[in-house]
């Protein structure tokens, strides 16, 4: 029996270009409203907004938000909620903080700026966020505690471990080594960019390519050539215009000359480098990657979706949903530590209010990314592009020069409005 | 009345003295005091469908949930062809080729056809990556044979039909090669073409050996598809007849009355 003979492909009588595209309408909204958004801020700005310097801080400062929403989705997705990423994010903070500038230098008598400091530093708050995050999920998973309220409990505890820990001092200055994980300290260089950029973009075509290699091997439909042309080339122009802009955001004259001096060797006159690709933003990278793999290639991601979908079938089906609340809330506790790595390194210390509000932005990322409160339903890359339009609007509103409570009053209401725009959207799918 | 069915069972000639396909022995199972199921023993033997009958309440669910491994029995033990087994979640069940089509179908509705067909038991590639294409082109084979009709391959589920869900679920407990099937008011939810459809897959089904327990208050569906029919009342087992020496009001005396036919008289 063939396929082909017994599967007759549908005709799709009415395509429009999207459809053709089979791009999902909510991403589009959102890259909408978020090169809207830009535009407008650069109006306002006199052109302030859409220079390399300032893409580049926007890109850093969303990096620490975006990695711990990755993770968020995966937690919403499964019908639970995290309140304690930001206070989470503290204490693994604290305790890294402490690691490298008490533990290590002084008690271990490694002395400051060990080359080995900031590896150990990593592995121990990575641990310590990750086992953090398990007993949450046991806590959920096998005491059948709701997550809103363990999570709400976790806010308040490790809010105030990290607290006590530092006796609410700044901790600083921290490891060189670990300053490069924070942004402007770390950064590939316009060479290694430009490598990164064309190797993510032959990835993504391969990717694409090999999908519908594959679906074709198995006689199912395919997009029309073009439209496949069109996605990579839009993936493409995406990538390498992101690597052109940071190359082109140049390290200050000032920095450079203390770089050159710093090796023993004079800057020559007129030398202009760039910043290239920040460590973070690659890291942010990594992350959405393996996540995105995550969810849509392994068992792991398929029960994920499965149990938001309707524990019950999940749980009929063999899969042990207990085992899979303690891994996605490891998997935050993991993300969280990672973030605070990140939001460490570009404070350049540890300070008591250090992720405060954080949990409020990483839902509201998550959500605003498409990721359905009931469960079953987000995107990874939504959550990202949801992370990157709450910081645009926030830093944006900054330089237009908005007043600070205007600031949050207005990224409470697009909230709220993005979740009834998204409501609006499914019931017309629905409807449909 | 174990009596009763021994002799029953010997009198319709089943498999003399091949062990039943399954021997649910003794079962009991109570939540909260409240005795769900009561010292039940049923059998099934190959290519036999066996109706569960009784009002809702009356335990028949909860004591196919025993075998399905969504409940954990109190007392009492299961026999496959003639050896004990312990089942004690979903897993084990399926380990013993035991697969359940439930009445809420038990389908996750954010997922498509071939997810959901393969949940829990995924096709991967060597590097360990659930293989969609194959997991899509053996739904599309087994789909071919159930519903030629189907067509909604990559929606999610919540955009299919109540009989597009049916064949998903059915689709699902077929695929694995069941040796066992629980069909849980398998026709509840569908119209009259598609309650033929699940009559003429019974059939096909019983001819390659399955055994089917078939969990129905419609009593005209079990006398149309079932070969012995065993009714419970209040957690307890009336008894189990066979469909050829009964009508439709002896089994409905049962449902009501929770009386065997000829009880009447004691």
């Amino acid at each position: 029996m063939t396929e082909t003979s017994s599967q007759p492909v549908p005709k799709k009588t009415k395509a429009n270009l999207f459809q053709q595209l089979e791009l999902d309408m909510r991403l589009l909204g959102m890259i909408g409203a978020f090169i809207i958004l830009c535009i407008g801020f650069n109006i306002f700005t006199d052109g302030r907004f859409l220079t390399p310097r300032n893409l580049f801080n926007l890109s850093i400062q969303t990096v620490s938000v975006a990695i711990m929403a990755c993770g968020m989705v995966f937690i919403i997705v499964m019908r639970h909620i995290d309140l304690s990423v930001g206070a989470l994010l503290a204490t693994t903070s604290a305790v890294m903080a402490m690691t490298q500038t008490e533990l290590l230098p002084n008690v271990l008598g490694m002395g400051l700026n060990n080359p080995a400091t900031w590896a150990i530093t990593l592995v121990v708050g990575l641990v310590v966020g990750t086992l953090i995050g398990a007993f949450h999920g046991w806590m959920v998973g096998y005491l059948t505690i709701p997550a809103f309220i363990v999570t709400l409990g976790g806010f308040l505890v490790w809010r105030n471990v990290a607290w006590y820990m530092t006796d609410g001092q700044t901790i600083g200055p921290l490891d060189s080594t670990f300053l490069m994980f924070g942004g402007t300290n770390g950064t590939l260089g316009t060479m290694a960019s430009l490598l990164f950029g064309l190797a993510a973009t032959a990835v993504a075509i391969w990717a694409l390519w090999s999908g519908r290699r594959s679906k074709a091997a198995h006689g199912f439909p395919v997009k029309p050539f073009w439209a496949e042309t069109t996605l990579a080339a839009i993936i493409g122009i995406a990538i390498m215009g992101y690597v052109f802009i940071v190359n082109s955001y140049a390290i200050p004259t000032r920095r450079l000359e203390r770089m050159f001096e710093a090796r023993g060797e004079t800057m020559p006159e007129g030398l202009v480098v760039g910043y290239g690709i920040p460590i973070s933003v690659l890291i942010l990278i990594l992350v959405a990657v393996t996540l995105t793999v995550v969810a849509r290639k392994t068992r792991f991601g398929r029960y994920i979706f499965a149990t938001g979908g309707n524990p019950d079938a999940a749980e009929l089906s063999g899969i042990n949903t207990r085992m899979m609340t303690v891994k996605i809330f490891a998997l935050m506790g993991f993300l969280c530590a990672l973030s605070a790595v990140v939001a460490s390194a570009r404070l350049a210390n540890h300070s008591n209010d250090i992720g405060t509000l954080d949990e409020l932005r990483v839902i509201a990322a998550a959500v605003i990314g498409g990721t359905a409160l009931s469960g079953g339903i987000g995107t990874i890359y939504g959550a990202i592009l949801g992370a990157l339009i709450m910081q645009a609007l926030q830093s944006g509103m900054a330089m237009v020069g908005v007043d600070a409570p205007f600031q949050n009053i207005v990224v409470g209401t697009v909230l709220v409005l993005a979740v009834y725009i998204d409501i609006v959207y499914r019931k017309r799918l629905g409807a449909k | 009345m174990m009596q009763a069915q021994e002799t029953q069972n010997q009198a319709s000639g089943r498999g003399s003295g091949q062990p039943p396909l399954v021997e649910m022995r003794d079962i009991s199972i109570s939540f909260g005091g409240i005795k769900a199921v009561d010292h039940v023993s049923v059998d099934l033997y190959p290519g036999e469908v066996v109706g569960l009958l009784g009002h809702n309440g009356a335990g028949k669910s909860t004591l196919i949930k025993v075998l399905s491994g969504a409940y954990q029995m109190d007392h009492g033990e299961i026999l496959i062809e003639g050896n004990k087994v312990e089942i004690h979640n979903p897993r084990d069940a399926r380990a013993n080729n035991i697969e359940t089509i439930y009445q809420t179908l038990a389908l996750a509705d954010n997922l498509d056809a071939s997810s959901n067909l393969f949940l829990g038991r995924e096709m991967v590639t060597p590097f360990g990556l659930v293989n969609d294409a194959a997991m899509e082109a053996e739904c599309r084979k087994i789909m071919a044979q159930l519903n030629p009709n189907f067509q909604k391959f990559n929606d999610p589920v919540s955009a299919l039909s109540g009989g597009q869900r049916q064949s998903v679920a059915i689709a699902r407990a077929v695929y694995f090669n069941a040796r066992i099937l629980i069909m849980d008011e398998p026709t509840a939810a569908l119209g009259p073409h598609e309650t033929q459809m699940v009559a003429d897959l019974i059939q096909k089904l019983k001819a390659q050996g399955i055994g089917i327990f078939l969990i129905d208050h419609d009593v005209h569906a079990v006398m149309e598809l079932c070969d012995r029919a065993s009714v419970m009342k209040n957690g307890q087992l009336v008894g189990t007849v066979d469909i050829a020496d009964v009508t439709d009001d002896d089994l409905l005396s049962m449902i009501i009355l929770g009386k065997k036919p000829g009880e009447k008289a004691e």
